[in-house]
This record gives structure tokens, C-alpha cells and sequence, in this order.
């Protein structure tokens, strides 16, 4: 009995230790899926892996910048930042009183993400990665076919300043991970893979100029519109850009998790 | 008996709950004091106090950012000389972009096996290169970054190289990591996808760089008039 309370008493600290270190992750079991955009309907096959439960907050990315100087505010040069990087907080190592330490931080460009997810041992996930667990949602792992799925995200669409939510306030999918889809949009490690004809930066009909290889990427699912206008907005993207309803969240490959 | 026992337990969970901070602490560690009058040479120190010369209060120096000062003050902001990868040239050499400053840089990405877009990509490059006066090559650089680093080694590059007539000291050809790549594919806002093990599809876009690494043009496209791209080489050249 006694060796049982004190195994407690250690598996409990040892908890503790852990949740001060790393934000909270969980396991993603992998498998293969169709991605909105791929190549003659291919599926992708996508390794074990873990992720993020919530994306990260203003709080996670005050101490980063507190850690790492140079991706201060004042401190973040032009290649790696646009001027409205951060342009929400007060200054270096302060939010200001109308952001809230538990909303996800956002206003961040794709290296200073990808800098966060590094010093963490962690790197961002790639789009096939993200859409992989994007397609769950409470019940199922892949509910892009159900109705109820694509209104709810094109639902959110329409609402105003979500990004001010705290983290957590959305639905707690299959994976047991949270704000996938109602809060901000997500970094991706290679959100520049997508070659959407029509691309902002070069609004026209059909560049094949532009793109070789082009007519082999194809959208799969033109119902599946809320994935669309995600796909078109990686395609406008540019990695030193910040959005105000753009952050991101980490994720770990399984093998060197332990 | 049983106390001892509770008592490593205890001893174990704390170190566990500081393995933590230990972490964030070692940083403020490189925090060194030395004299303002540097009466000693560069000698520092590691507490605080007084100059043994002067008497004056040692000042607090910390190197590391002292150095990060001076390399921004050195290569500007926008510089893509900030980025801090490692390259294999053709040559099977390990060089930063940095080594390539103070060069007008005129760079494509393209990988060796494509048979579609890229040897017209290629042959844009050249045809650029054709018509920028011999006189100026000593200040310029092509390079040529493949977006396929598993299967461009340096040997395959060299052998590109030949073929191409492209092996003169004025062009260049980079291989990263698939990390690397994707990163200075997003400096020079090319986007790219693997789609299948031996093609990719990716943008064409020919990039100018003046010698401090900063971009001052972008062709777009294949087989696009080159006039303002030489221009803009002209002009950075000459400057």
C-alpha cells in the first residue's frame, strides 16, 4: 500500500516538472488521406507523430522572446518580420492590458514560429500534417463529408476577432487536440508548397508560366470550400508576414518524443 | 529505514521540479564585467566590483550580445546574408551565404533532373548572363540553389555544371538541407512541392541581390523579356 502512495507522490511530481517544461502534446496515430490539393487525387501518407494540444499563447511566446532577445519587437530584423510583427503588445517583454496571456499569440511571422518550435525541441507541422488532424472533429478523424463540419468552420469565418478567445474555448477534437479550427489560423513548415493558380501575388487565370508542373496540382474536394480558402491563404502568404488571426502551434516527431 | 526512503523521494521530485530553471539560469551566466577604461586590457571579470588600476566600477559586458550588435549594425536588415545556413557548393565546399557578399547576386532555384520548366529556366539565366558585359563577371556571382538536395549532390551540381557550360567561376551552384532550402525559398518567396520523388512543381522566379544581400529585383516567369533584370544588375554593378 505504502510503495503504491509513494509511486503517487513521484508519478505527481514528476507530472508537475513536466508541465512547467513543455506545453501539453498529444499523440497523432498516422495514416493516409486525400488532401484538398494533391497530386491525381494521391493519398498522402502521414507518420506517427505529437502535437500541440492548444496553439501558443501570448504567455509561451513572452517568455521566448524574454529568452531570445533578438526576436524582440524592437529587436526583429525586416527579413524576418514585416512591421506589424507583435504590433499588439505594449513593448520587448510586455502584452499591454487588452491582450489577454492565454489567447493565442498571433502577429508572428513564419520564422519567428519556426525559431519558437526549435528552442522547444519541436518543429511546425507541415500542411499535410495539419490538415491530416484538421479534418477531425469531436467524434470522428476525418468529418470533412458531414455538413455540420464545413458549417461550423465557414461559420467561424464569418465571425469577427476570434483571435481575442483564449485558448481552449473551441472544440476538443478526435485527437484530443483543441482549437484546430474557430480560434486562428496556423503557421505551416512549408505553407509555401502551395501552388494555387491564381495566387494572390500573381492574380492570373491559368500561369503556367509561372509554375511548371502546375496542372498536376489540382483541388480533389471543390465542396470542401473552408479548406479552400485555407489553402489560398498559405498560397498568399509570405514567410516574413504577420496576420492578427495568424499564429501557430508546434509538433514533435514520435521517435525522439521520449 | 522508512524516513531515508522518504527522504530521497523528496530529494528526487525536487531536482526533478528545478531541472527547469537550471535551464533558463544558465543563460545569465555569460554575463561579464570589466573595466570602462579597459586599464587591464580586455581582462574581465565575473563578479562585480572594482578596476584594481582605476578603482573605477567594472561595467557589465555581455559578449554575446555584443557581438550580435556589431553583426547587425554590419549586414543590414533585409540582408539575406542573416541567414545563417551552411552550404556545398559544386566544388564540395562549406560556405555561408555571407561568403558570397559583396557581389551582385543574381539567383534560381531549379533541381538537375527536371525535364520541363528548368532548362528553360537555365537558359533564361544564360541568356542574362550573355548579355551583361565580360568586364563585370569579377563582381557578380549566379547562383544556382537546388530545390531537391537529396538528389543534387555536389558531384551531380559539377556534372550540371559542364554540361551546361556553366562551370566558370562566375556561377555557383548550392546545395542546403531540405531545412535550408525551405527557408531561402521563402526569403526569395519561390514556392515549391514535391510531387512526385523525381519532380517537383515550383515557381520560376530569377532574383537580384545587390552586394549587401538585399534584394533589388524579381523576373517572374519563363522566357519574360530580361531587359529590367539587367538593368537592375547594370545599375547594382556599377554601384
Amino acid at each position: 500500500m505504502k510503495t503504491i502512495l509513494r509511486l503517487t507522490i513521484c508519478i505527481f511530481f514528476l507530472g508537475i516538472s513536466n508541465m512547467n517544461c513543455q506545453s501539453k502534446m498529444v499523440p497523432i496515430k498516422g495514416g493516409s488521406y486525400i488532401p484538398l490539393y494533391g497530386r491525381d487525387s494521391a493519398r498522402v501518407t502521414i507518420q506517427d507523430f505529437l502535437m500541440d494540444v492548444y496553439p501558443v499563447t501570448n504567455e509561451d511566446f513572452l517568455q521566448f522572446v524574454k529568452e531570445n532577445p533578438k526576436w524582440r519587437k524592437s529587436k526583429v530584423i525586416k527579413l524576418f518580420a514585416d512591421k506589424s510583427y507583435l504590433i499588439n503588445w505594449k513593448n520587448d517583454t510586455e502584452i499591454g492590458e487588452k491582450v489577454n496571456l492565454k489567447s493565442p499569440v498571433t502577429n508572428v511571422s513564419w520564422f519567428a514560429a519556426k525559431c519558437y518550435c526549435e528552442k522547444q525541441g519541436k518543429r511546425l507541422p507541415t500542411v499535410d500534417e495539419w490538415e491530416y488532424v484538421g479534418m477531425a472533429n469531436q467524434k470522428l478523424s476525418d468529418a470533412r463529408t458531414l455538413k455540420t463540419y464545413n458549417e461550423y468552420i465557414l461559420g467561424w469565418y464569418e465571425k469577427p476577432r476570434t483571435f481575442n478567445n483564449v485558448i481552449g474555448s473551441t472544440f476538443k477534437n478526435y485527437w484530443g487536440v483543441y482549437d484546430m479550427h474557430g480560434l486562428v489560423w496556423e503557421w505551416t513548415s512549408d505553407f509555401n508548397s502551395v501552388l494555387v493558380s491564381g495566387e494572390s501575388r500573381k492574380d492570373v487565370d491559368n500561369d503556367s508560366n509561372l509554375f511548371c508542373g502546375s496542372a498536376a496540382v489540382g483541388s480533389t474536394d471543390l465542396m470542401n470550400y473552408a479548406a479552400f480558402m485555407r489553402y489560398a491563404t498559405r498560397g498568399s502568404l509570405k514567410a516574413k508576414y504577420t496576420m492578427r488571426n495568424l499564429g501557430f502551434r508546434c509538433v514533435k516527431d514520435k521517435n525522439i518524443a521520449q | 529505514m522508512k524516513v531515508v526512503k522518504y527522504i530521497t523521494i523528496l530529494l528526487f521530485s525536487i531536482t526533478l521540479l528545478s531541472s527547469c530553471k537550471k535551464e533558463k539560469n544558465n543563460t545569465s551566466l555569460a554575463i561579464v564585467y570589466e573595466c570602462p577604461m579597459l586599464c587591464e586590457g580586455g581582462k574581465t571579470y565575473t563578479e562585480e566590483g572594482s578596476c584594481p588600476v582605476c578603482k573605477m566600477d567594472l561595467t557589465q559586458k555581455d559578449k554575446k550580445e555584443a557581438k550580435e550588435l556589431a553583426l547587425a549594425t554590419d549586414i543590414s536588415e533585409s540582408s539575406i546574408f542573416n541567414l545563417a545556413s551552411e552550404w556545398k557548393t559544386e566544388e564540395n565546399k562549406t560556405i555561408h551565404l555571407e561568403d558570397l557578399r559583396g557581389k551582385t547576386l543574381v539567383m534560381v532555384m531549379i533541381y538537375t533532373t527536371c525535364k520541363a520548366a528548368c532548362p528553360r529556366l537555365v537558359a533564361d539565366m544564360r541568356n542574362i548572363e550573355a548579355k551583361i558585359p565580360k568586364a563585370y563577371n569579377e563582381d557578380l556571382q549566379y547562383v544556382l540553389i537546388s530545390i531537391d538536395p537529396k538528389n543534387d549532390t555536389p558531384e551531380r551540381l559539377k556534372a550540371f555544371a559542364k554540361e551546361n557550360f556553366m562551370d566558370d567561376e562566375h556561377w555557383t551552384f548550392l546545395q542546403g538541407t531540405e531545412e535550408s532550402v525551405r527557408e531561402f525559398a521563402n526569403v526569395l518567396a519561390v514556392k515549391y512541392k514535391q510531387i512526385s520523388p523525381l519532380d517537383f512543381s515550383h515557381s520560376n522566379i530569377i532574383s537580384v541581390f545587390n552586394p549587401e544581400g538585399e534584394l533589388v529585383h524579381q523576373q517572374e516567369g519563363l522566357g519574360v523579356d530580361n531587359k529590367e533584370t539587367i538593368a537592375s544588375i547594370l545599375e547594382t554593378v556599377k554601384n
